[in-house]
C-alpha cells in the first residue's frame, strides 16, 4: 500500500513521519471499511425497499442489543485509536538529551535559526541526518507555526513564550518548511528551506556557511548579510538617519567620535566596529550595537565591507 | 399526488382556507411588526439565505483566487494577498455568524417547531421578533465593516494578530457580539416553548426528533454564546485600551484567547450540526414510511452531543502550545463524540431497513447527507488521534473535514428541510425534476471541491494560503472547477424554488404523508396554525394507524 501512502502524504523525512504515517494509514483503512459498510447498507436498503404502493412497514421501535452493540464496538475502536495516538505522541514529547538544539525566531515574515555555537541563518535550516534536532521556538510579533510536511513537524510559535518540538531527520536533501498559522499578508510566502546534510557536509556548513557565498560577488553577498543579519534594522543604505549611521557614503569619510577624536572609516575601522562596536562610537549615536564576534564568518565580513565600499 | 388515510388523526385534503398566515394581513409594515413565528421564520429564511449568498460569493472568490498560482484571470493578475485574506475572512465570518448558526433554528425551526408541538406560537413571540432585529443589526454592522476596510483576521480573530492589524475588526466583532444575542434569544424561546407549550398528551418522548435536536441546540446556544460575547468584548477592550489580556507584549496571553474562543466556538459547531441531524431525523421516517428506529437513542444522542460539546474545545489547540496532559485529556474526550454521532447514523440506516422508500428531493438530500456526513465524521477520527492531528491540523485536510460536516452535513440538511417544508411554508409545490438535478449538481460539485482538499492537505498544503507551491496547482484547479458546479447546483435550486412561488402547483396539506403535527395544519397554515387545539393520539412516526398512498 506504499502507492496509496505516497499519494496521500509527503515523503517520509523523519522517524516521526513513519510513526504518524502508520497511524494515518490504519485510520484511513478503518474509515474506508466503515464508510463502505454504511454506504452499501444505505444503497442496498434504498434499492431493496424502494417504494411499492400500499406496502405496510413493520413497527420496529428499537432493539436494545443492537443499540448496545453499535455503541460499544465503536467505543472500543476509539479507545484503541486513542492509545495509539498518545503512544506516538508521547514517544516524541520529550527531546532526548543528546539532541542538537536550534532556536527559531519567527517574525513577519521570515524565519531565523540559531545554532548552539551562535551561528545564525535566515530562512535556511541546516541539520545533520540521523541526529535528533530539538527546536525551541518563539515569535517576535504574532502567532506563527513551524510546519515541515516531509518531517510531519508542526508546532505553533507564540510570542512571549517558548514552544518546542523535536525530530530525527532521515532523508538527505532539501525540504520545505512553511508557516501554518495565519500571520497576515506574507503568510503564504513565509517559507524556509530545510537542508538535511551528511555530518561532514553539515560540519563544513557550520564552519564556512556553505558555498552560497561563492555564488555572489562580494558586494551582493554583503547586501544579503545586511538584510539577513539584522544590520538593516539600524543602518540605512540611502543616507537617511536611523539608530546607527547610514552606510551611504560612509567609506573613506572622516567621522567625529564621542569625546572629540576622529577616525577615517576604512576596512580596519569597519571590522573593529563589527567585533568591538563600543570601542569607537560615532558622535551623536548611542552605544547600542551588539558585538558580532563569532556571529559573522570571514566571507560575510568581507562581503559587508565590500558592500559598504560600494555605497558611494 | 393523493393520500388515502385509512385511520389516524392526520387529516386528508380539505378545502383550502381563504385566509392564511401569508394573506391575513397585508403590507410590508404587517411583516415588520409581526409576532407570528411563521412570518418571522420566513423573514429569517430570506435573511439567512441572503447571508448564504454573500458568503457563497466570497467562497467562489476564494476558490477563483486559487485557480492558478499566478492569480491570473484571462492573463491578468486580478487579486492581491490582502484581498484574498479579506475574502476568506469574510467568507468564514458571514457563513458562521450570519448564516449557519441561525440557519436551521431561526428559520425552519421557528416555523415548524411550535406547530410540531401543536402550539399557536413560540412562548415569547415578541422576543422572537427582537431576535430577528438583533440579527439585522448584526448584519448591518458586519456589512459596514466590509465597506469600511473589511477584516483580515480569519473568522477566528486570533490574537495578537487581531489586536494589531488594521481594518474594521471592531465593527466585525461587535457584529458577532450582537448576533450572539440574537442566537441566545432564539434558544431561550425554544426552551420555554418546548417546556410549556406541548400539546395535551405530548410527553417528552412523544415529541418529534426535530424538536429534541432543536432543544439540545437551544441549550448550547444559551450556555455557550455568552462566553463568545465576553471574549469579543475583551478583544475589543484589548484593541482599544491595550490593557494586556491577550497581547504578550503588554503581559497578556494569546493562547488564553484561543481557549476562550473555542470554549464557545466548539459548542457552536454543534449549534450548527445538531439541527441538521434533527432535520434528517424528521425526513427519514416520512420518506421510508416507517417508524423511527431507536427514537430514544437518537433523542439522547442529541442531548449527549450538546453536553460533550462543552468539554472538547482543546482539540483545536493540540499544536498551539497546550500542555501534553491537556492534549491527552482532550483527545480522549473528543473520541467520545464519535459514539452519539455513530448511534444516529446506525439508527437512520436501520430505519430504512424494511421501509417503503420513495425518492423525492428531500429524501435525495437525506441520502446525500448520509454519504457526506459519514465522510465528515470519519475524517474526524484523524484529528482526535493525537499524533496524526499534528501533521493534518491547519492544512486543507481540516478545511475539507469541517466543510464535509458543516456544508455536507448542515447545509445539505438545511436544503433538504427547505424542500421538505416548502409546501407547508408557501402552499406551493416546486418542480420536482429541477430540484433533483440541483441536488445532484450540489452533491457532485461539493465532492469535487472538498474531496480533493483531503489529498492536498495530507500532502502538506496549509490553509489560508494565497501563494502555493506549483505541485498543488492541478488539485487547486480541480477544486475550483468543483466550486462552479456546486454554485450552479445551488443557483438552479434557488431559481426553481423562487419560480414555484408564482408557478408552482398548489400544495396539499400533507404532500409527503408526514405524521408529525405540523402536517395537520393547512398549507399554508392559518395564523393560529390549527383550527382547534390538536391532541396527540399516538407517538410520532407511528405508521400502524394509516397507509399513505402515492398515485
Amino acid at each position: 500500500m506504499e502507492w496509496l501512502r505516497s499519494a496521500l502524504l509527503p515523503p517520509q523525512g523523519s522517524e516521526w513521519a513513519k510513526e504518524i504515517d502508520v497511524a494515518y494509514m490504519a485510520i484511513l483503512w478503518l474509515s474506508i471499511v466503515m464508510f463502505l459498510g454504511l454506504m452499501i447498507a444505505m444503497v442496498w436498503f434504498a434499492w431493496r425497499y424502494r417504494y411499492v404502493p400500499g406496502r405496510v412497514t413493520p413497527h420496529q421501535t428499537h432493539n436494545t442489543q443492537l443499540e448496545i452493540f453499535w455503541s460499544v464496538v465503536p467505543l472500543l475502536l476509539c479507545v484503541g485509536l486513542f492509545f495509539w495516538g498518545i503512544d506516538g505522541y508521547m514517544k516524541f514529547a520529550v527531546a532526548p538529551a543528546e539532541s542538537m538544539e536550534v532556536q527559531i525566531t519567527a517574525k513577519k515574515w521570515l524565519w531565523q535559526f540559531e545554532f548552539p555555537d551562535g551561528t545564525r541563518a535566515v530562512n535556511e535550516l541546516h541539520i545533520p541526518v540521523n541526529k535528533a534536532v530539538h527546536l525551541v521556538m518563539t515569535s517576535e510579533d504574532v502567532l506563527h507555526d513551524f510546519f515541515v510536511p516531509d518531517m510531519r513537524v508542526k508546532r505553533d510559535i507564540v510570542p512571549g513564550r517558548y514552544t518546542e518540538f523535536w525530530f530525527t531527520p532521515t532523508m538527505l536533501g532539501e525540504h520545505v518548511s512553511t508557516c501554518a498559522e495565519y500571520c497576515g499578508k506574507g503568510h503564504s510566502d513565509m517559507r524556509a528551506k530545510v537542508f538535511v546534510d551528511t555530518q561532514e557536509k553539515f560540519d563544513d556548513w557550520m564552519a564556512t556557511g556553505g558555498d552560497e557565498w561563492m555564488k555572489h560577488p562580494p558586494e551582493e553577498w554583503g547586501k544579503i548579510q545586511w538584510d539577513q543579519k539584522g544590520c538593516a534594522t539600524c543602518h540605512t543604505i540611502d543616507g537617511s538617519k536611523s539608530k546607527g549611521p547610514s552606510w551611504k557614503g560612509i567609506f573613506g569619510k572622516m567621522e567625529k567620535l564621542k569625546g572629540g577624536a576622529t577616525v577615517v572609516v576604512d576596512e580596519n575601522y569597519l571590522r573593529e566596529s563589527m567585533m568591538q562596536p563600543q570601542a569607537k562610537v560615532v558622535d551623536g549615536f548611542d552605544p547600542i550595537m551588539p558585538t558580532f564576534q563569532g556571529l559573522l564568518r570571514e566571507n560575510e565580513i568581507r562581503g559587508l565591507v565590500a558592500f559598504i565600499k560600494s555605497l558611494q | 399526488m393523493e393520500h388515502t388515510l385509512t385511520a389516524g388523526s392526520v387529516t386528508g385534503d380539505r378545502p383550502r382556507p381563504a385566509i392564511n398566515y401569508l394573506n391575513a394581513e397585508k403590507g410590508i409594515w404587517s411583516w415588520m411588526t409581526t409576532v407570528d413565528h411563521k412570518r418571522i421564520g420566513i423573514m429569517y429564511l430570506v435573511a439567512v439565505s441572503t447571508a448564504f449568498l454573500i458568503g457563497g460569493i466570497f467562497a467562489l472568490l476564494v476558490r477563483l483566487a486559487l485557480l492558478n498560482p499566478q492569480h491570473t484571470l484571462f492573463g491578468k493578475v486580478w487579486v492581491t494577498a490582502e484581498a484574498y485574506n479579506r475574502f476568506f475572512t469574510l467568507h468564514g465570518a458571514v457563513m458562521v455568524f450570519l448564516f449557519i448558526i441561525p440557519s436551521v433554528p431561526a428559520s425552519l425551526a421557528n416555523f415548524v417547531l411550535p406547530m410540531m408541538l401543536g402550539a399557536k406560537d413560540v412562548a415569547f413571540p415578541r422576543i422572537n421578533l427582537m431576535s430577528f432585529y438583533l440579527w439585522c443589526g448584526g448584519a448591518v454592522l458586519a456589512i459596514s465593516s466590509m465597506i469600511l476596510g473589511a477584516v483580515d483576521t480569519g473568522w477566528t480573530f486570533y490574537t495578537p494578530y487581531s489586536t494589531t492589524t488594521d481594518g474594521a475588526v471592531g465593527l466585525m466583532t461587535m457584529a458577532a457580539f450582537i448576533l450572539g444575542f440574537s442566537s441566545i434569544f432564539t434558544g431561550l424561546n425554544f426552551i420555554a416553548t418546548v417546556h410549556k407549550l406541548r400539546a395535551p398528551g405530548m410527553g417528552w418522548f412523544d415529541m418529534p426528533l426535530f424538536v429534541w435536536g432543536i432543544y439540545a441546540t437551544a441549550i448550547i446556544q444559551i450556555l455557550a454564546t455568552p462566553v463568545l460575547a465576553i471574549t469579543l468584548v475583551l478583544l475589543l477592550i484589548e484593541r482599544v485600551f491595550q490593557i494586556g489580556i491577550f497581547d504578550s507584549r503588554i503581559g497578556g496571553d494569546p493562547v488564553l484567547f484561543q481557549h476562550f474562543f473555542w470554549f464557545y466556538s466548539h459548542p457552536a459547531v454543534y449549534i450548527m450540526i445538531v439541527p441538521g441531524m434533527a432535520i434528517i431525523s424528521e425526513m427519514i421516517p416520512t420518506f421510508c414510511r416507517k417508524t423511527m428506529f431507536g427514537y430514544r437513542a437518537i433523542a439522547y444522542s442529541s442531548v449527549s452531543l450538546a453536553l460533550l460539546s462543552f468539554i472538547v474545545w482543546g482539540h483545536h489547540m493540540f499544536v498551539a502550545g497546550e500542555s501534553d496532559l491537556a492534549n491527552v485529556i482532550f483527545s480522549a474526550l473528543t473520541f467520545l463524540v464519535a459514539i452519539p454521532s455513530g448511534v444516529k447514523m446506525f439508527n437512520w440506516l436501520s430505519t430504512m431497513y424494511k421501509g417503503n422508500i420513495s425518492f423525492e428531493t428531500p429524501m435525495l438530500y437525506v441520502l446525500s447527507f448520509l454519504f457526506l456526513f459519514a465522510i465528515g465524521g470519519l475524517t474526524g477520527l484523524f484529528f482526535s488521534t493525537l499524533s496524526v492531528d499534528i501533521h493534518l491540523t491547519d492544512t486543507y485536510f481540516v478545511v475539507a473535514h469541517f466543510h464535509y460536516v458543516m456544508m455536507g452535513g448542515t447545509v445539505i440538511a438545511f436544503l433538504g428541510g427547505i424542500h421538505y417544508w416548502w409546501p407547508k411554508m408557501t402552499g406551493r409545490m416546486y418542480k420536482e425534476s429541477w430540484s433533483q438535478i440541483g441536488c445532484l449538481l450540489v452533491f457532485i460539485g461539493f465532492n469535487m471541491t472538498f474531496g480533493s482538499q483531503f489529498i492536498m492537505g495530507g500532502q502538506g498544503m496549509p490553509r489560508r494560503y494565497f501563494n502555493y507551491l506549483d505541485q498543488f496547482q492541478p488539485i487547486h484547479a480541480f477544486s475550483t472547477y468543483g466550486s462552479w458546479v456546486l454554485g450552479a447546483g445551488l443557483f438552479l435550486t434557488a431559481i426553481n424554488l423562487l419560480a414555484s412561488l408564482k408557478m408552482g402547483e398548489l400544495a396539499p396539506d400533507n404532500p409527503w404523508g408526514g405524521t408529525t403535527l405540523e402536517w395537520q395544519s393547512s398549507s399554508p397554515p392559518i395564523t393560529h396554525n390549527f383550527d382547534e387545539q390538536p391532541v396527540l393520539e399516538h407517538e410520532p412516526y407511528d405508521y400502524r394507524h394509516r397507509t399513505v398512498t402515492h398515485v
